[in-house]
């Protein structure tokens, strides 16, 4: 028996971790998957609520949310794929196309 | 047990977080994730969400980390990035951080004690979940195929080198 809101707080932790990682680092990639480790913080508090309200439809919307989130990986990484080509770099303060 | 479990599973899920923050080279960030990941499977499995949790080990640190160590070989940069030089960024963002975990504590603050606790009846079984996805939810449910063949379509599409160049 395990209280729901340890559950609710660790979303918390990880979604502030997420936003702290993608300040941090520089690089596209590591700072998408600090954009994946928002949307699993998110996953977390919609499953720890789905418990506590006795129904299962958050965990439905959870599932919508890892399906999204593989389509936004794919295209994401492809964008990626293609800045890297073009700069034959990868750090976020050589994308400054349109900074004039 | 089951605190025990939590417990394990959290240290291990925010630890594997902080690797891939702290870590300098991109694939051991991707496999740190990977731990934190599959970690935050099991925790779903502790709130009664076992079809979740099985989709959360497949699709999240199974497919999704593997595109990402796709796209890292690719790109294989040969040494990692320096850390940010100017320190006033991390101090600030650091500051940023504890601003906003101070906010979103005080957001929740009164909805924690009114949550209960996990057992008792449970809720999320594959069938009621099914019956869910193509009853209530039928709409949203088709829109994601239509998604995912849209972003299908458009990251080959964006990738496909030019046959002129």
């Amino acid at each position: 028996m395990i209280p729901v809101s340890y559950f609710f707080g660790l979303s918390i932790v990880l979604f502030v971790l997420g936003i702290i990682g993608f300040f941090v680092k520089r690089d596209l990639i590591t700072m998408f998957m600090a954009v994946e480790v928002m949307l699993n913080a998110a996953n977390l508090a919609f499953i720890a609520l789905a418990k506590a309200a006795g129904s299962p439809a958050g965990q439905v919307i959870v599932f919508f949310v890892i399906t999204v989130a593989a389509a936004e990986a794919a295209v994401g990484l492809a964008i990626i794929l293609l800045v890297f080509r073009q700069k034959k770099s990868i750090k976020a303060e050589d994308m400054r196309l349109m900074k004039g | 047990m089951g605190i025990f479990l939590f417990f394990l599973l959290a240290i291990l899920c925010v630890g594997g977080v902080l690797g891939m923050i702290l870590s300098r080279n991109q694939a051991h960030s991707a496999l740190f994730l990977v731990l934190a990941f599959a970690s935050l499977g099991g925790l779903f499995g502790l709130l009664d969400a076992p079809f979740i949790a099985a989709v959360q080990i497949l699709i999240y640190a199974g497919a999704i980390m593997v595109l990402f160590i796709f796209v890292i070989m690719m790109v294989n940069l040969e040494q990692g990035i320096a850390p940010e030089k100017k320190r006033w960024t991390l101090g600030l963002s650091a500051g940023l951080a504890v601003f906003l975990l101070g906010e979103l504590a005080m957001a929740v603050r009164g909805t924690l004690g009114a949550l209960g606790r996990t057992g008792g009846q449970s809720i999320g079984s594959p069938t009621e979940l099914g019956r869910l996805l193509f009853t209530d939810y039928l709409y949203p449910f088709e829109i994601t195929s239509v998604l995912i063949i849209a972003a299908l379509v458009g990251a080959i599409v964006l990738v496909k080198k030019k046959e002129k160049e």
